[in-house]
């Protein structure tokens, strides 16, 4: 397998392949999203881990054919998860004189819904895994990409590390694999 | 995909509100039994909803002298009791052996009372369960919604076949809480009476409680009462995050990725995810008849346990396990009259079969789909 591309994005940090790009550095998610991308009304809808994926999966996978992407497959790593957005799903049912629960923030508290965002997004029909780990771990990356290429039909994988506390703490390292 | 090394299921074992035992529990499914029934009050919820749920007093009095107790939640003990069980004599301390956790939500509960509890997080959740048993390598945890049991298998599967570990020990698990229960409540996706999978009158699903563990190991040798992993498919809809393809898309991409590596023929039934919501069990049919599935005999077990998330495609593996052994198709509970667009071969009483494979379908939340296959015995 071949590593085509890396992005990083952290508060106040954007790189790919390891080069900044200023433009970007010291903007929030939703400005990024305004110069990267725009017109995905969807994206004002998703919690922070999801913008923090989306994004960086903006700028991974810009310039690819639908083709390209069709068989893809979007494999991450986390440690929080949706932890973030299960808290502010908690703040609406922990009082029963202010009981508000919402489908539209529940369906958030799930690890995985931010690959199926990607998935949506770049409609890419090949696998989904969101698999939490205590830190980035590179190397099981590797394995588990390696895995996916031999034992399915998949000709393309973003996989890294996607984890989000809050808007001052969060960090995205995605990379783009391709089988041969 | 096809390779001279073999993963075989060393042991099983599951506790659900039907009993604990692999065999017990499916005794309890030949009986017709099953615990959903409403809990008005439970977790202090406003609206009533019909569950199915472990009796919290019996198992904190039952684990009460699990070593290190005081340090683990229910969630974990219950995961560890299973583990304990399944592997009988085995040691799991060996660097061979790799954890797998397949959780939805692990302690959420925790959040009530301490928004920044450690124990939230499910990578704490999975070092304590495997720290139990000594084990030193780093424990993953699968959380794709409704389709990480399956996933778990599949990540096991490949960890062991890329020769990284000789062992898996894959556990399911999650409990109920006042912040899931409302959850599904505010999607309008919970039935108000016991669900009715495939039914033309179903009314959406239940939530159930369950705990599940299958400890897979690489053999050079299969035995005739073996069971032997065969294959594992994971594909997404890409089509919406709550809802499910109209076309059955990833579902019915896992059931043809499947195919390939078992015959139709030696099929003894595809147990499907069988929610009882209108759009699941919809798209399910379709992609069964698509793949060309439609004679094949399938049910769904939502009827005895309620869908219990992360333990779902654990403990709904095992049950298709112990049906094969016995020789069986466990009928579909709650099913009378077909209600999906394209016709499927529900069972709906309990038949017997000399067929030895199964495949085991999920698909959830995020527009995720997965199945796996198993074969009782040596080669077809």
């Amino acid at each position: 397998m071949r590593l085509l591309k890396q992005v990083e994005i952290q508060p106040g940090c954007v790189r790919t392949d390891g080069n900044r790009i200023d433009s970007l550095c010291g903007l929030s998610l939703s400005e990024i999203y305004r110069k990267v991308c725009n017109g995905y009304s969807k994206f004002f809808k998703m919690d922070g881990l999801c913008k923090t994926g989306f994004v960086a999966a903006e700028l991974l996978l810009e310039g690819l054919t639908p083709e390209q992407k069709a068989e893809g497959s979007v494999i991450l790593f986390g440690r929080a998860g949706s932890l973030a957005t299960d808290r502010n799903y908690e703040n609406t049912i922990r009082n029963p004189e202010n009981y508000y629960p919402s489908p539209a923030l529940f369906v958030y508290t799930l690890a995985n819904i931010v690959t199926g965002e990607i998935a949506i997004r770049h409609k890419m029909q090949g696998e989904s895994s969101m698999y939490v780990l205590p830190q980035y771990d590179r190397e099981a990356e590797t394995r588990t990409v390696q895995a996916a290429f031999d034992e399915s039909d998949t000709t393309l994988i973003v996989s890294g590390w996607v984890d989000y506390e809050n808007d001052d703490n969060y960090k995205a390292i995605l990379n783009l694999y391709t089988k041969d | 995909m096809g390779s001279a090394m073999n993963i075989v299921a060393r042991g099983t074992y599951m506790v659900t509100p039907l009993g604990e035992g692999s065999g017990s529990n499916y005794e309890a499914l030949c009986q017709g039994r099953s615990e959903l029934k409403p809990r008005p009050g439970a977790f202090g919820l406003p609206e009533t909803f019909v569950g199915s749920l472990l009796p919290r007093d019996c198992w904190n009095e039952k684990l009460k002298d699990m070593p290190g107790r005081d340090a683990l939640t229910l969630f974990e003990a219950l995961c560890i009791y299973c583990i304990s069980q399944a592997a009988g004599n085995a040691d799991l301390s060996d660097s061979g052996t790799i954890f797998i956790l397949s959780s939805t939500k692990g302690n959420v509960d925790l959040l009530e009372s301490n928004p920044d509890d450690p124990r939230a997080y499910l990578d704490w959740s999975a070092r304590k369960i495997a720290g139990h048993f000594d084990n030193g390598n780093t424990p993953v945890t699968v959380s794709n919604a409704c389709v990480s049991g399956v996933c778990a298998q599949l990540m096991a599967a490949r960890m062991i076949r890329s020769g990284q570990y000789r062992r898996a020990v894959v556990a399911g698990g999650d409990l109920l809480s006042r912040f899931i229960v409302s959850g599904f409540q505010s999607f309008k996706a919970l039935s108000p009476e016991v669900c009715k999978p495939f039914d033309a009158n179903r009314t959406g699903l239940n939530l159930g409680e369950a705990f599940g563990t299958i400890i897979l190991e690489a053999t050079d040798h299969v035995g005739e009462s073996d069971w032997v992993y065969v294959a594992s498919s994971n594909h997404n809809d890409a089509n919406h995050i709550s809802g499910p393809s109209r076309t059955g898309e990833g579902s019915y991409r896992v059931l043809r990725d499947l195919l390939k590596h078992v015959d139709a023929t030696n099929l003894a039934f595809v147990n499907l995810h069988g929610t009882a919501t209108n759009y699941n069990d919809e798209m399910e049919s379709i992609a069964v008849d698509r793949a060309g599935l439609a004679q094949v005999p399938v049910n769904g077990l939502k009827g005895y346990f309620g869908h219990t998330l992360g333990a779902a495609g654990v403990i709904e593996t095992i049950m298709s396990m112990q049906a094969v052994d016995h020789g069986a198709i466990i009928p579909t509970r709650g099913f009378t009259a077909q209600g999906t667009s394209r016709r499927l071969n529900v069972t709906d009483a309990p038949r017997a079969t000399d067929k030895k494979a199964f495949i085991k379908l999920l698909s959830g939340f995020g527009g995720s789909n997965a199945g796996i296959c198993y074969r009782k015995g040596g080669a077809e």
